[in-house]
């Protein structure tokens, strides 16, 4: 049943549609983790213009489906002029969604940094910005790195979702493969080994950051 | 330095252009008032003793100085100018951040907990605030951080992360990171409460040497009375967000008047 010949065949096209999954996860992750930091410091504003919109916004986001927020970007902006390449549109919608996300991971991150922290760096004079930068995310993100990687992975699973506004990544080949040669196991098959063997690994690289942080 | 203090004391006539002014300050937290329309003005260099019951409202009062908690009504002066207030037209409307981080400047604060910064060595933790607050040059503040690091005796620590430090040795460095900042005015909040006791002796060691220099303005909430006695021109006496009295360490030691004055020290004695 199962065709190893026709598995190889298939194999440098699969690779090819990885290649988008896997420029796509990392561009989206990249957005997501500078949205998520400008979310979470934009969130603790004490002007309220500023802490309110970025909360609703961030309730919003997470509370609605990935996959309808990408529609709206893909098939929607071009009725307000913003006409989106599926990867572009792929690459904000997936970013945007996690930055909410992550928003929250640092969120977590920054508030168990001691009050003494904030008021030691009032007490030097330092500016609003300047203790963002030299006090408070390098103490928050370090013990987040673990999390963050996690929500990496699990973007890098989200991805087939792309495939609906029709961005040919790895999972859309496997469909456009089996489609043409009315054979769908190996491809599909094969697609889902490389999620496990790409997840798997990732993970254990987690894994060893967490204890690697951990020792520090 | 020994004049001034005279006269404050001795009469409560204050012929000086005050460093710092409280004025009717008063600040709650919710419903406790733990600082109630208080008056207190500070000469230039003057060195005080703060001192009173755990809750009567002595650290608030520094850290409302430092901007750490603001008043819910009154006004404070730092050198001539109002701190959480700005004057527009001649009316008084709150500081934006520009306003307080001026007036900040002239004002640096001791911890109780040190508050240094974990991730950053020694070194960098006294050279931050000069090179990205004053604008030094790395070299600059470097040379200037070594400089305050050697008068605390921690000129050999100089790479070495908090964690690796005594406490002890924490505070001298924390005391160092605020002396680095050149303040007018430095605010000390019971600053050897988190200390081993045989670590005490060291970090009072360095306040004093820094007090005996003289043109520093300095406030110390403090538990440790023989020390306030040695180094401070005037002894505050607070209970209850007020001054309850006031004067010379030798008068508040040795004859205090109020009762509420008596009772605290007889009770610090007997735990003592």
């Amino acid at each position: 049943m199962w065709d190893w010949e026709f598995t190889i065949s298939i194999l440098p096209l699969l690779l090819e549609g990885l290649k988008i999954t896997l420029i796509a996860t990392f561009l989206a992750f990249g957005f997501a983790v500078v949205v998520g930091l400008l979310l979470a410091i934009a969130s603790r504003s004490s002007v309220k213009i500023l802490s309110l919109p970025v909360k609703a916004f961030i309730e919003f986001v997470r509370s609605t489906p990935l996959l309808a927020q990408l529609f709206f970007i893909f098939y929607v902006f071009p009725k307000f002029g913003l006409v989106l390449t599926p990867l572009v549109a792929g690459v904000l919608g997936l970013g945007l969604h996690y930055s909410t996300y992550l928003s929250e991971v640092y969120r977590s991150g920054i508030d168990s940094i001691p009050r003494g922290q904030w008021e030691a760096a009032k007490a030097l004079n330092f500016s609003k910005a300047r203790t963002w930068i030299s006090i408070i995310i390098p103490q928050a993100v370090p013990p987040i790195i673990p999390v963050m990687g996690n929500y990496l992975i699990g973007m890098f699973k989200d991805t087939p979702l792309l495939s609906a506004i029709t961005l040919v990544e790895v999972l859309q080949t496997a469909k456009i493969i089996g489609a043409q040669s009315f054979r769908y196991l190996e491809p599909i098959t094969m697609v889902g080994v490389i999620f496990l063997i790409l997840s798997y690994v990732s993970s254990l690289g987690v894994r060893w950051l967490e204890l690697r942080l951990n020792q520090r | 330095m020994s004049e001034i203090v005279t006269e404050t004391s001795n009469n409560g006539i204050q012929n000086f252009e005050p460093i710092v002014r409280y004025q009717k300050v008063s600040k709650s937290f919710g419903d406790t008032e733990v600082i109630k329309e208080l008056d207190l003005d500070v000469a230039p260099a003057e060195k005080i003793g703060i001192i009173g019951p755990s809750g009567s409202g002595k650290t608030t009062l520094i850290r409302m100085l430092m901007t750490l908690e603001k008043p819910t009504s009154g006004t404070i002066e730092v050198d001539g100018e109002l701190l959480w207030h700005k004057r527009v037209n001649g009316n008084l409307v709150p500081a934006d951040e520009k306003h307080l981080r001026k007036v900040r400047s002239k004002v640096g604060m001791i911890f109780q907990q040190f508050n240094l910064f974990p991730h950053m060595t020694m070194l960098r933790n006294v050279t931050e605030a000069p090179i990205h607050v004053l604008g030094l040059s790395r070299e600059e503040a470097e040379e200037r951080a070594i400089t305050m690091l050697e008068k605390v005796g921690l000129k050999d620590k100089l790479d070495q992360y908090p964690r690796q430090l005594s406490g002890g040795q924490q505070q001298r460095v924390a005391i160092a990171r605020a002396l680095v900042m050149n303040p007018k005015i430095m605010l000390f909040d019971e600053v050897t409460s988190a200390l081993d006791p045989e670590l005490v002796e060291e970090v009072l060691a360095v306040i004093k040497e820094i007090a005996l220099e003289g043109n520093m303005t300095m406030l110390l909430v403090t538990h440790e009375m023989q020390f306030a006695r040695e180094i401070a021109d005037r002894i505050v006496f607070i209970n209850g967000g007020t001054i309850i009295e006031q004067g010379p360490p030798e008068e508040i030691f040795e004859n205090p008047k109020h009762e509420r004055t008596q009772n605290f020290l007889r009770r610090f004695n007997k735990k003592n």
